[in-house]
């Protein structure tokens, strides 16, 4: 694993600069359109070469977009994209094609994103064959060989999607993922639809092959303890927006956001004597629309420190320590030398 | 929890099969387990484990064909609800046993405002005419915590959001001051925030109310916060069952043990790598002529493929487990 010898100093594979998704909303008897929902709005960040980088947040917040947004799976609203040096958001269709081996994506669900009237091979096969990766022969050994890496019975070969369990699904989803030597993989919640016992050994056999490929991650989750597993660093997004970006360790023992706060507070915990100690943070409300959200800072509505000024203004994402991204009014005041004060007086 | 009361609920032997094409589906094996006035028993499993389908049968909601429960016994309120008519046990279901399910959105009607499918249970059960059904349902919307509980009665289920939704599914549950209230992943559908709001609910609505919970789920995490006793279930049968403090902190079945191993906290130390089950849970069959866990277990030995193993006290007092090797002196259990 990567942990403490992650090299600080690596390139970044990917890098992310106010990426913005908007999605129109039609309405009305002319179907004009009426709106938008700003799925993401305005997010930039990094992914170093070999890390991975958790992507956290509940449902709705746009996690999910942005992972299929890096892979221009979408019509990006604006920002740019950059992987490998090379901005994919404004490629001409033929240079994004030629760019797709290097990036790929594991899907949620194992049952809707197998074809069932495919065979193993096929699928496994089928990125081999788009991009014209050898001969007849070439492919199926090399199909032959990444089963073997994922872990699935050779034999199982000319079977189909239905004949596996779910954990053996998600293996073949990740080895059709593999076939094209990627360098970036999108993992959006690859364990979602998995009982627990099936998880860990999908998320070991996750970390095997980054250690011995070499991988990129953007692990999507809302499994907030799994996601500590497996990621160097961790983004939370709340309503479209990345609300703190830090290390996982400094996230975990110390979250600064009052939402990565409540969130981590949220997570039930396994242990009852630790449980005992754990103090919670029950946020009230729900999510507000991302077609209508918030003035200001997205999250004050729910913000159990809200202030006055988080009504009016939208706090600028901003590096408050070597490596930790907070969006927080709590923390600008400190950071320009202003005065506490004004945080002290309106909370 | 109240010691040595009176369980409310008392299931015995409980033996359900579905019938398919392709031979007998036992899901369901003996199993057998009791609740106490107030009690919150949690019920953990993975899918497949039986969990669901136990706490269907006992109030007849499976249908019948292709289930059927063949044997047992479920003792409500001094009868035996396998036995009881039809008609009977519809005064029993949603009046004094109560239902929460995963999914607000599929267990809602959509096509009736939320008004109406509250008061639904109050005029069948409780004979309520339509004001006083109407008075109470508001009183039990603001129980659960939803605002402006009176202009909401007239929404329909897709005007609100999914933890609004799900306090309406307990409300409903709630409407006839059941005994006991059987939730089924109540929480499952939820983001991890509203979760903990659900959670809460449950937790205060239990001090107030004071039934009975059976709470069912696949989250260790959530059991270990809000249970008095946990029940364990694998392959269609229970295979531990102790007071949860009991269960965590001294396991022992292997399943069980494995389970607490496999699973991360966000909490105190990290592991490096995660502790895996391998295999594949088993696919249910015929009765089970040896244990289920076997092919997974790294405790296993020749007894455990000849044997389905009994529940047998291990540990504190209440906890019992279904495992032909003890943990205590690491060898296998005598007789």
């Amino acid at each position: 694993m990567l942990d403490d010898a992650k090299p600080p100093q690596t390139r970044p594979l990917v890098a992310v600069d106010n990426l913005k998704m908007h999605f129109p909303i039609y309405g009305g008897l002319l179907r004009r359109r009426t709106g938008e929902v700003k799925a993401v709005d305005g997010i930039s960040f990094d992914i170093f070469e070999g890390e991975t980088l958790g992507l956290v947040g509940e449902s709705g917040c746009g996690k999910s977009t942005v992972g299929r947004a890096l892979l221009r799976l979408y019509e990006l609203t604006d920002g740019t994209v950059k992987i490998d040096d090379y901005d994919i958001a404004h490629a001409s269709p033929e240079a994004l094609r030629k760019m797709r081996p290097t990036m790929q994506m594991i899907f949620q669900d194992p049952q809707a994103s197998l074809n069932p009237r495919m065979t193993v091979a096929d699928i496994i096969g089928e990125p081999l064959r788009e991009h014209d990766a050898g001969s007849k022969l070439e492919r199926e050994d090399r199909v032959l060989e990444l089963m073997d890496q994922v872990g699935l019975n050779r034999d199982f070969a000319n079977r189909y999607p239905h004949e596996f369990s779910g954990g053996q699904r998600q293996r073949i989803g990740i080895a059709r993922a593999l076939a094209l030597n990627p360098k970036f993989i999108v993992c959006d919640e690859p364990i979602a639809a998995l009982d627990v016992s099936i998880q860990a050994q999908v998320v070991n056999l996750l970390e095997e092959l980054q250690d011995s490929l070499g991988l990129t991650y953007l692990f999507i989750s809302h499994d907030l303890s799994m996601v500590r597993h497996i990621a160097d660093r961790v983004a939370v997004m709340y309503l479209g927006r990345i609300v703190e970006l830090a290390p996982r360790e400094d996230i975990y023992a110390e979250p600064l956001h009052p939402y990565t706060i409540a969130l981590l507070s949220a997570v039930p915990e396994p242990d009852p004597s630790i449980d005992a100690k754990v103090e919670r943070v029950i946020l009230t409300g729900d999510v507000p629309s991302p077609s209508n959200p918030p003035e200001g800072c997205n999250f004050c509505t729910r913000c159990p420190s809200v202030m006055d000024v988080c009504r009016r203004v939208e706090p600028t994402f901003q590096e408050l320590r070597p490596g930790r991204y907070v969006a927080c009014h709590l923390f600008e005041d400190t950071a320009n030398n202003t005065s506490e004060s004004a945080a002290n007086g309106a909370g | 929890m109240p010691d040595g009361a009176l369980p409310v609920l008392d299931v015995r032997d409980l033996k359900t099969v579905f019938k398919t094409r392709s031979g007998e589906v036992h899901a369901v094996n003996s199993v057998t387990f009791d609740v106490k006035p107030g009690e919150l028993l949690g019920v953990v499993g993975e899918s497949g484990s039986g969990k669901s389908v136990t706490m269907m049968s006992l109030i007849g909601l499976l249908p019948s064909p292709p289930a059927d429960v063949k044997d047992g016994q479920v003792l409500f309120d001094g009868q035996d609800l396998l036995k009881i008519n039809p008609n009977d046990l519809r005064h029993v279901r949603g009046g004094e046993i109560g239902f929460v399910f995963q999914d607000p959105m599929t267990s809602l009607n959509p096509v009736f405002n939320v008004g109406f499918q509250i008061t639904e249970p109050l005029r069948i059960h409780m004979g309520m005419n339509k004001k006083q059904a109407r008075a109470r349902a508001v009183e039990l919307l603001e129980l659960v915590g939803i605002p402006d509980a009176a202009r909401r009665l007239k929404d329909f289920p897709h005007q609100f959001s999914g933890g609004m939704r799900q306090r309406v599914m307990i409300a409903i549950a709630l409407a006839c001051d059941p005994k006991v209230l059987i939730a089924d992943e109540p929480t499952t559908a939820l983001d991890v925030t509203i979760q903990a709001q659900i959670i809460e609910l449950i937790k205060e609505l239990r001090e107030k109310l004071g039934m009975a919970i059976i709470w069912i789920t696949h989250d260790l995490g959530v059991i270990a916060g809000i249970a008095d006793r946990v029940m364990v279930m694998y392959g269609g049968q229970v295979v531990e069952q102790a007071p949860v403090r009991e269960l965590f902190g001294n396991p022992q079945h292997p399943y069980t043990r494995a389970l607490l191993q496999t699973i991360p906290s966000v909490r105190g130390a990290r592991a490096e790598k995660l502790n895996v089950i391998e295999g594949q849970p088993p696919i249910l069959g015929a009765a089970p002529e040896a244990c289920p866990f076997r092919d997974r277990c790294p405790n296993r030995f020749e007894r455990c493929d000849r044997e389905n193993p009994l529940r047998r006290p291990v540990g504190a007092a209440g906890h019992d487990a279904a495992c032909h090797y003890d943990f205590t002196t690491g060898g296998p259990h005598a007789g």
